[in-house]
């Protein structure tokens, strides 16, 4: 598997049908290394469905995506080895201690030495002492954590988050807004969906308002994002 | 691959280590079947002749099909297939890993069923234990090929719990066929081990092809 790497990420006229459903509609967006894309919009309005497309789980029904000058069908694995994704679900095995989560997703990356691997990110979560815990004894914020070092562990360029801040109290927002900044000064893509414009306001560095499916607005700059929201839903679609 | 295929084998078994769902329940069914059998055929101590054979397979087949549900079930509760999936290590290595772990739960499975059927249906399974263990292996291996490769394929459907049997019987009764003619044959007072060599020739035969269209399948099956 010959390795890839990319600067940015373009979305051209991608839609994608389930049946007769049409969950997304002409999406176009290019995002750059070292910046954060917000996907906003209300429940239903296609975020995770693009996500799950740029993550390579979906196939665009038309259009394509690009990472760089890499296509999914051409690099594909070596391809997903540069994408960290956190979902609404974590992606977790409840069972095994937040150690024996992280060892198998660092092995199944290919680290060369996935039990550093998993001490290091576990230190980075803050949860060292509670590494050798089952993850089904984790408070959802603590869960999230260890999800987010999970997503991280191999370093990706592309870093795709659904609605991380579900479920976390304030201490664990801080952390997780700190540290998504930490990812953009590492020269990460971050496309993150969710629909607290709050916690995004400060964070985003172009925002993308989805509305059935389809690109309502695209913003360069985002401040105001809650006024541009309403201006939005108030339309009719 | 082996690497990836190991990981999950010993990710699978872990799990099941701790929390011992798929065995319990796998072994209580199969059990449970081997009972019912002994209760309705067994009369005054004498069981019919050739009926441990073919109650073996049933017990292995209907524990098999309630483990092979379970443990595509346990990465669809929390998400994890789409995490396995979306690693950059290859498709069918993630099969074989399920696979082996699949495998390794009905081997053990069989180690209680056997005594078990050979005390309560007076059955010489273990008079010729190479041989019996050649017959449950193969034939264990092309269910669990067929069953596995089904079982992932069905995680995102909503009746997959019917669904499973329904399709997975009949692509596997030649396997089931073979392996209670072979096991049967092990049970006659005079062993003709030219008849048990070409019932294990021909499940090692389903077992080649079977696995080698499920790794072909498996990765565009998974896609999307």
């Amino acid at each position: 598997m010959l390795p890839v790497d990319f600067d940015d990420l373009t979305a051209e006229d991608v839609s994608r049908h389930f049946g007769r459903r049409r969950a997304l509609s002409r999406i176009s967006f290019q995002t750059h290394k070292g910046s954060i894309l917000g996907l906003l919009g209300p429940n239903g309005a296609g975020k995770s469905t693009m996500l799950a497309v740029l993550a390579t789980l979906l196939r665009p029904s038309s259009g394509a995506v690009r990472y760089g000058t890499h296509t999914p069908g051409a690099s594909g694995a070596a391809l997903r080895s540069r994408i960290g994704v956190l979902g609404h679900d974590l992606f977790l095995y409840p069972e095994l201690t937040a150690h024996e989560n992280l060892v198998f997703f660092a092995g199944l990356y290919g680290a060369p030495d996935p039990r550093q691997a998993a001490n290091a990110a576990l230190q980075r979560a803050g949860l060292a002492d509670r590494a050798h815990d089952p993850v089904s004894s984790f408070s959802r914020g603590m869960r999230q954590r260890v999800a987010l070092e999970r997503a991280l562990i191999h370093g990706p360029r592309l870093v795709l988050l659904d609605e991380p801040f579900t479920g976390l109290d304030d201490a664990s927002t801080a952390a997780l807004v700190s540290r998504l900044q930490g990812l953009r000064d590492g020269d990460a893509i971050v496309v993150l969906a969710t629909h607290d414009l709050d916690l995004a306001e400060g964070l985003l560095d172009s925002a993308l308002f989805l509305r059935d499916g389809r690109v309502a607005e695209a913003v360069a700059r985002p401040d105001s994002l809650r006024s541009t929201y309403r201006s939005i839903m108030r339309r009719s679609p | 691959m082996i690497r990836t295929a190991w990981l999950v084998l010993k990710k699978d078994l872990t799990v099941e280590v701790r929390s011992l769902e798929i065995a319990y329940t796998t072994l209580f069914f199969a059990i449970s079947c081997v009972l019912f059998f002994a209760f309705a055929l067994v009369k005054e101590g004498k069981a019919p002749e050739d009926g441990a054979a073919g109650i073996l397979w049933i017990a292995i087949a209907f524990g098999g099909t309630l483990a092979l549900g379970r443990t595509f079930e346990r990465e669809r509760q929390s998400e994890t297939l789409r995490a396995l999936l979306m690693a950059p290590a290859d498709r069918p290595a993630i099969y074989i890993g399920k696979l082996l772990g699949i495998i390794a739960l009905l081997v053990a499975a069989e180690l209680v069923l056997v005594p078990l059927v050979a005390f309560l249906f007076q059955a010489p399974l273990l008079s010729h234990p190479f041989w019996l263990g050649a017959v449950l292996l193969t034939g264990t291996i092309g269910f669990a090929t067929v069953g596995t490769l089904f079982s992932a394929m069905l995680v995102r459907a909503r009746s997959r719990d019917v669904l499973l049997p329904v399709l997975l019987y009949p692509i596997t009764v030649p396997v089931i066929i073979a392996g209670v003619r072979a096991t049967a044959a092990l049970l006659q007072p005079d062993v003709e081990l030219a008849i048990v060599q070409f019932w294990v020739a021909l499940l090692i035969a389903l077992d080649v092809v079977f696995l080698t269209l499920a790794l072909w399948t498996f990765e565009p099956l998974m896609t999307d």
